[in-house]
């Protein structure tokens, strides 16, 4: 009854290769668009913003950059807390050494910084693949965070090694710093977790996409067919540097406002942007979005239940918390190792054969 | 997905509702992770106070006082979320013992215009109250700590540390890299030679820092430890026969559970301390008012710990702040904004402190609009491991201020350039 493709006649090559080639999608995505920038900026506060949705979609954006390298070309990365942490140390360096220009435009450069470092630590792929990628990459991320640590010209010689995010304006609104309002916060975040995924969207549905994805499905095969695995692997790394560089720079200068390195970008980092993409889809925009809102939601949702509901004490919920997170992730693992982007698919499915499903 | 938006939605319009009239404390507190040990006892002082507060005289001036716990388990992003799902409540303070959270919550706090007691951690330069309006490090800070732990040293070697080697194994975090400043500068004053070795969160790791200390043979290690790193540290001094009375520790680094693990081995290892151990008559009320009620925080078995002590010593701070701020106002109902008048001009007497039942439990000190660090003081304290106590070697011993106060002087006004804050008194 929903989603079928019946009576949704195109008549265009164009119309035929659109982004979202069914009506109900469209609309959909139309729908959720005006929700969220025309709904959401009046009716957030604080605790919104910083609890919930900041969070979520910068980590919305951190894990399509990791969903286009591991997922969509199958190069396994355990660095994205360290590629993170490149994006926040440049935004800073940048925020503290160009005060005038646009905070917008500090973040794509971080963004562009990050590309080229990811690219660097990318060159190994080319060689190895794997648990031996994986672990290349691992060192990039201790490599990273010691990097920030150790020299001083990084955090500009602060005696506590942090950053921290002075006040920038967009428009006449505070973004960064401490006074700017949770709209704003969210707004931006929007702005870039918007452009991120048409950007990922689109490129994955052409030839860059598909060459990435020939190269994860074999890469021998790939390039006797024509595709250049150099290529294919090290734009892989760039673009998903890119979108991890503009994570992490939202996530100091926007989000959190003061980060410490090993604290904010640790291995844990890492590891909870691929159980994103693991739970949300591997190979799957929407399963990115899906997968951050999971883990983001989750603990807090937990905590609400558990502490202001319940009224249990705030470790036996904290460590019910790890309990349910780990059954969570071995339950999809088992079950469902495609992730909640293949049950909104099956979803579909039903929908569509729904009410006489055969 | 929906059903977890709603309700986390219904969560949120449910903690967004009217504040009653009540004084409410939240209580950052980390019972899970790698610094639970610490967090713990720390948490369990400061609630059992304010349960003992409203048990005994039915909160403070008439007033009960509501605590909220929040779970951050020692995590930057979980303590934003805490914060900011209790600040609507009405708090009137808020003490997250973490340097990271710390840093965090000064901007945040100061445009929320609600007191933050950071009680010896947190942004040293805070102590500047001309700069940080908002933001209380009184009695100490961890620079007085650095400068305490010299001046100690410097006693016990007649005067001159010249030619001496001292090694700072610190977490290498905010938290840690705070004292490295102050000791740079006593180094070049006093002539020894400052080695640096950081330990990285979470600190289980550091055969490599002990195995540099083993062959470089400082004559002190001064430690600025948390959580599993303190018991990993002393055990690796035990290990490589390190004298342990030549090992000190901050005050953050000198707690019963620290040693314990280590058994006879940690016997010796010396480390400050900002209050005094002792079995003070409170403890018997809380046993008898709060434990026996029913109403411990926890499990109640670290009544009397160090860092029960000292959790329920800052929770003391808080409601003699309180209770200052309701005289100065005239209501029992204060607001945030009273709160931080209250601290601005909190006076603790020895007078006071033995009426409250803890008789000398930390120095007499008082907080005026410029100066929000106290006073400073510090004394060694040694563990027995046979007996199980720590044994105070001295009594208070005094930071060196001509070296504290000029570099805090200094980083307030980095700060105030930083923020476009013009220093003065609110």
């Amino acid at each position: 009854m929903f989603y079928r493709e019946a009576g949704d006649f195109k008549t265009s090559y164009v119309a035929d290769s659109q982004t979202f080639p069914l009506k109900l999608d469209k609309v959909g995505f139309w729908v959720t668009m005006m929700v969220a920038w025309g709904v959401i900026p009046f009716v957030i506060t604080d605790y919104w913003a910083s609890a919930l949705l900041v969070p979520f979609l910068i980590y919305a954006i951190a894990a399509i950059g990791l969903n286009i390298l591991t997922g969509y070309c199958g190069q396994v990365s355990l660095g994205t807390g360290g590629f993170m942490a490149v994006g926040a140390y440049a935004c800073y360096k940048l925020m503290t050494s160009f005060p005038d220009v646009n905070i917008l435009i500090h973040i794509l450069l971080s963004g562009g910084i990050t590309a080229a470092v990811g690219t660097a630590f990318g060159l190994p792929s080319l060689r190895i693949k794997g648990f031996y990628l994986a672990v290349a990459t691992l060192a990039a991320q201790f490599f990273l965070v010691w990097l920030f640590n150790k020299v001083s010209w990084f955090y500009n010689y602060s005696a506590s090694g942090q950053i921290n995010a002075p006040e920038r304006l967009v428009a006449g609104f505070a973004v960064t710093g401490p006074a700017s309002p949770a709209w704003a916060q969210y707004l931006v975040c929007l702005f870039f977790v918007t452009l991120c995924a048409l950007i990922a969207r689109n490129l994955t549905r052409g030839s860059v996409g598909r060459s990435w994805m020939a190269i994860r499905d074999m890469d021998i095969a790939a390039e006797i067919i024509g595709v250049n695995p150099l290529r294919a692997k090290l734009s892989a790394f760039a673009v998903s540097s890119f979108f991890v560089g503009i994570a992490g720079a939202l996530f100091f200068a926007v989000y959190l406002g003061a980060v410490e390195v090993g604290e904010a970008f640790g291995i844990q980092k890492s590891f909870l942007v691929l159980f994103m993409i693991i739970i949300g889809g591997l190979g799957s925009i929407f399963g990115s979005f899906a997968g951050a809102a999971f883990l983001v939601l989750l603990p807090v949702a937990l905590k609400i239940v558990g502490v202001d509901w319940l009224g249990w004490p705030t470790d036996l919920v904290a460590h019910f918390q790890l309990v349910i997170v780990g059954a969570l992730i071995m339950f999809f693992l088992i079950k469902e190792p495609h992730g909640l982007a293949h049950i909104w698919g099956l979803a579909k499915e039903k929908l569509r054969r729904w009410p006489f499903p055969y | 997905m929906k059903c977890k938006l709603i309700a986390a939605a219904v969560a949120g319009t449910l903690a967004a509702g009217p504040a009653l009239a009540d004084l409410v404390i939240p209580d950052l507190s980390y019972r899970t992770g790698p610094y639970a040990a610490g967090g713990t006892p720390f948490s369990d002082g400061y609630q059992d106070y304010f349960n003992l507060l409203n048990a005994r005289d039915g909160g403070i001036g008439g007033e009960p006082i509501r605590v909220i716990e929040c779970e951050t388990g020692y995590n930057t992003e979980k303590g934003v979320e805490c914060y900011e799902s209790t600040k609507g409540e009405g708090a009137l303070i808020y003490q997250p013992l973490s340097t990271g959270i710390t840093y965090q919550l000064i901007p945040k706090a100061t445009v929320d215009q609600i007191p933050l007691h950071t009680m010896g951690y947190g942004r040293t330069s805070a102590a500047n109250g001309e700069v940080f309006n908002w933001v209380f490090n009184y009695p100490a800070n961890y620079w007085d700590a650095a400068s305490v732990m010299v001046n100690y040293l410097l006693e016990e070697n007649g005067g001159s540390l010249e030619g001496k080697t001292l090694a700072l194994l610190y977490h290498n975090s905010a938290y840690g890299k705070e004292p490295i400043r102050t000791l740079e500068d006593l180094s070049k004053l006093h002539g020894f030679e400052l080695k640096q070795l950081a330990v990285d969160h979470p600190g289980q790791e550091q055969k490599s820092q002990w195995l540099q200390i083993r062959r470089e043979r400082p004559d002190y290690v001064l430690m600025w430890g948390w959580g599993v790193m303190n018991q990993v540290a002393v055990q690796e001094a035990a290990n490589i026969n390190f004298p342990m009375e030549n090992f000190i520790g901050n005050w953050w680094a000198g707690a019963e559970h620290d040693v314990t693990p280590a058994g006879e081995a940690a016997n010796g290892y010396k480390s400050l301390n900002m209050n005094r151990v002792s079995d003070l008559p409170v403890f018997g009320e809380i046993k008898s008012l709060v434990h026996d009620a029913g109403n411990a925080a926890g499990d109640g078995s670290n009544l009397g710990s160090v860092l029960y002590t000292r959790g329920m010593y800052a929770a003391m701070l808080a409601s003699e702040a309180i209770a200052n701020a309701q005289e100065i106002s005239g209501v029992s109902d204060i607001t945030a904004a009273q709160m931080r008048e209250g601290m601005a001009t909190l006076n603790i007497t020895n007078a006071r402190m033995e009426e409250l039942g803890m008789a000398a439990i930390g120095p007499e000190f008082s907080v005026s609009c410029q100066d929000h660090g106290g006073n400073g003081l510090g004394i060694v304290q040694q563990w027995n491991a046979i007996d199980k106590t720590w044994v105070a070697l001295t009594d208070y011993i005094a930071p060196d201020d001509s070296v504290t106060g000029p570099l805090i002087k200094e980083d307030s006004a980095a700060f105030a350039a930083e923020n476009n804050i013009t220093p003065g008194c609110l």
